[in-house]
């Protein structure tokens, strides 16, 4: 039975079958159609006030639910609006699909009023795109870019839409299969190279679990934490893959690279075995390439092939679902009994190493009676948390001692701008995770920098009633940028100030929500206290040290090892 | 080095930009790139000729393959197959000099396809080193034009294609990215 219904009723269907409930968007002249079913729709329509944060957004709900995330905009400037977003998406493997609208069939290229060629424009700011130019097409080609998002490696996938193709009426059938031939996915892994792995795992005195972003996204927190179990072996997560293995487990080293941790970097080195489960060697976390864990061995499993040997050459290579293969590492693993007493003993002093690390330069609250210290407030919010409240972060020093200092028992808890590093992020996805995930304590940490390129999005958050704790380090800099002036340009600072920050009491109080600033470090405990105990958004605006470095430090083009554990102190002149 | 990739690719609108994006957005260059139908009319095979280390050259298959609209992408710089380019060239000749670039064409296996008092023009086809040749020794004669197609290449292996079958929509929610976690 089919039913006669317009292209953009067409497209809601399909989207409430894959299981959409909100959309982050912001409409315009070719998506009116599209907005005018939405209007009775039951599917949420969340108006962000710019097209770069309803990318954002729908970021932040597939971050925080590992579902995919839904934005929409119009044709031309609210296209090119949501690039940065995608790109974002793209570098970090997260599942969104991006609606657009595109003006109608006949007028493309023909430089109509807002055209853009989205569909040239985002082809590489997605996993795959699409531009749609007949109506009979649209439902199928709308669950091929959920499927695409969704399986495999994850990404952003964009399907542009002409008004007409929206308007046009016909038959809806829904699609019963979507068929693409070329569109491999690895799943299972190599029984022998996974048997080969689980030899060199018996054998290693040494051995290191790197583990990424993928253990995330393959949901295998689970398999993760029975291996590391099952052969005691330490592990670091990156960036990516906070709360991959719980902070609190006693195996989580921290993360390692250039602003990683001592212990974190130092393990890297020395390891003898790098199981690197879900990550593609990232150059902010080898260091120079050459000296990175020059004697390991490496076991690289990942589920996009193009990753592996992509950096680092692997001795055994494993393309394949990390949670599949993991699942099989660990049966093989467990029914092969107890390994041999000189391994053991190795890798007792391994662990001893490990520890000596940790307890030597460990990563540590700083606090100063006179000013809030970046890490004391972290520290804070890592109280606050206690490892189980959502951290949307944006970019620069705050998201750094953010994922060195608060402690995340679970994925899908540290949301950030991984890969890309765009600054912006922060607020927009936490609105996005908030909206995804209502009753949990949702930071967004920001910059004072980053917070102002979010400003307008206070609105939204609002508009919405979504508690989200807003906390804004506020250090009077572009931090980040400051600190390699200060470290590598003579302290010459040049184009890092931010004054004429707004006061953030009367900015909430604006927006219709309560808002504070606070500058000595006896207050600030009781107003992040009050701050998450308020029912609705706060923002919280903390002056800390603003001269302060972010350490460990790895030099651009060091090798990891290589760290600047502190200030440089200073040189006493002779007279 | 020179890499001979061969590609089986749907004949979707973008797909072209999608092979050109991914070599330059890489930074692979492009050395030659040929497309046309298959016997498929659903399907275009390309040869491209890329200039990579040799480090990268899996990795540039690899990419390749990752690519939606591409069936397969195969690697026939060192596995059998046949390479073969066209050139046309048309060349000014003397009265004195007529006869030897017909004897040279000769030679090369070159056709003569034009002939006027001027000169000629000549094709010939070849593996793209012959033809290098022949348009080094047609220079020697004098003002030269050239025309090259660009490289074709058949693997003398048939490679097994393997295509992936239908899937039922919304499997995607079901996928690795959607699976709930219990810690
Ligand atoms: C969109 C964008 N522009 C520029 C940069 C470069 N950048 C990286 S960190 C940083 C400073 C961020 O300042 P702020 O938000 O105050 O955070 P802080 O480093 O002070 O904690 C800048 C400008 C970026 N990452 N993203
Ligand atoms: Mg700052």
């Amino acid at each position: 039975m089919t039913t006669l219904m317009s292209g953009a009723r067409m497209l809601l269907e399909c989207l409430a079958r894959e299981g959409v409930d909100c959309i982050f968007g912001y409409p315009g002249g070719v998506t009116l159609p599209l907005y005018d079913v939405l209007y009775e729709h039951h599917i949420r329509h969340v108006l962000v006030r710019h097209e770069e944060n309803a990318a954002f957004a729908a970021e932040g709900y597939a971050r925080a639910t590992g579902k995919v995330g839904v934005c929409c905009a119009t044709s031309g400037p609210g296209a090119t609006n949501l690039t940065t977003g995608l790109v974002d998406a793209m570098m970090d493997s997260i599942p969104i699909v991006a609606l657009t609208g595109q003006v109608s069939t006949k007028l493309i290229g023909s430089d109509a009023f807002q055209e853009a060629d989205t569909f040239g424009i985002t082809r590489p700011c997605t996993k795959h795109n699409y531009l749609v130019k007949r109506l009979e097409d649209l439902p199928s080609t709308i669950h091929e870019a959920f499927y695409v998002a969704a399986t495999g490696r994850p990404g952003p996938v964009l399907v542009d839409i002409p008004k007409d193709v929206f308007q046009a009426q016909g038959h809806y059938q829904p699609v019963t299969a979507i068929h693409l031939p070329g569109y491999k996915v690895f799943t299972e892994g190599h029984t022998g190279q996974i048997r080969r792995a689980a030899q060199l795992i018996q054998e290693s005195e040494r051995p290191l679990v790197y583990a990424g972003g993928g253990i995330v996204a393959a949901g295998a927190a689970g398999e993760l934490r029975q291996f590391v179990e099952l052969t005691d072996t330490p592990a670091v997560n990156t960036l990516m893959g906070l709360g991959g293995l719980a902070s609190r487990h006693p195996n989580f080293i921290s993360m390692p690279g250039m602003h990683g941790s001592y212990a974190a970097n130092m393990a890297m080195t020395n390891a003898d075995l790098l199981i690197a489960l879900g990550v593609r060697f990232d150059d902010r976390v080898t260091g120079r390439l050459a000296a990175f864990a020059p004697h390991a061995k490496v076991i690289h499993v990942d589920i996009d092939p193009a990753e592996i040997g992509k950096n680092r050459a692997p001795d055994v290579p494993i393309v394949g679902d990390v949670k599949r293969v993991l699942a099989k590492l660990n049966k093989l693993l467990a029914e092969s009994g107890a390994g041999d007493e000189r391994v053991a003993a190795a890798r007792r002093a391994w662990w001893n190493k490990i520890r000596g690390w940790k307890a030597e330069h460990p990563l540590e609250v700083v606090k100063s009676d006179s000013e809030i210290k970046p890490q004391h407030l972290m520290g804070e919010i890592d109280r606050l948390s206690g490892g189980d409240a959502v951290v949307s972060s944006d970019v620069g020093q705050h998201q750094m001692w953010a994922a060195q200092l608060i402690r995340f028992n679970e994925p899908r808890l540290w949301l950030n701008s991984g890969g890309l590093g765009s600054m912006g992020f922060g607020l927009p996805a936490a609105i996005g995770a908030q909206m995804a995930r209502p009753d949990k304590l949702v930071f967004a940490i920001l910059g004072d920098g980053g917070f102002q390129m979010s400003i307008p999005e206070l609105s939204t958050v609002v508009s919405c009633g979504l508690p989200v704790k807003i906390v804004v380090m506020n250090n009077g800099y572009l931090g980040m940028v400051r600190q390699w002036q200060t470290l590598f340009y003579n302290n010459r600072l040049s184009g890092v100030t931010l004054d004429a920050f707004p006061d953030a009491e009367k900015l909430a109080a604006a927006y219709g929500f309560k808002g504070k600033t606070v500058e000595k470090p006896w207050e600030l405990a009781g107003a992040l206290e009050e701050a998450v105990n308020e029912p609705g958004p706060y923002l919280l605006n903390v002056k800390v040290t603003p001269e302060e470095c972010v350490y460990p430090m790895v030099p651009a083009g060091g090798a990891i090892n290589e760290m600047v554990l502190g200030p440089p102190q200073p040189v006493a002149v002779p007279k | 080095m020179l890499q001979v990739i061969s590609l089986l690719l749907e004949n979707k609108p973008g797909a072209l930009m999608r092979v050109t994006g991914l070599l330059t957005q890489r930074g692979y260059n492009i050395e030659s790139l040929t497309v046309a139908r298959t016997l498929d009319p659903e399907l275009s095979r390309m040869t491209i000729v890329v200039d990579v280390e040799a480090a990268q050259r899996q990795q540039v298959i690899k990419q390749m393959n990752k690519l939606i609209n591409v069936l397969q992408a195969v690697d026939l710089t060192e596995s059998p197959a046949v390479v073969r380019e066209l050139v046309l060239v048309r060349i000014r000749t003397q009265q004195e000099t007529r006869t030897a670039v017909l004897k040279e064409a000769e030679i090369f296996g070159g056709r003569v396809v034009d002939s006027s008092t001027d000169g000629f023009a000549i094709e010939m086809t070849g593996d793209p080193e012959k033809l290098g040749e022949f348009v080094d020794v047609m220079r020697s004669y004098g003002e030269i034009e050239v025309i090259r197609s660009g490289a074709i290449a058949i693997a003398l292996e048939a490679k097994k294609l393997k295509l992936q079958p239908p899937v039922e929509p919304g499997a995607g929610s079901r996928g690795p990215g959607a699976r709930e976690v219990t810690v």
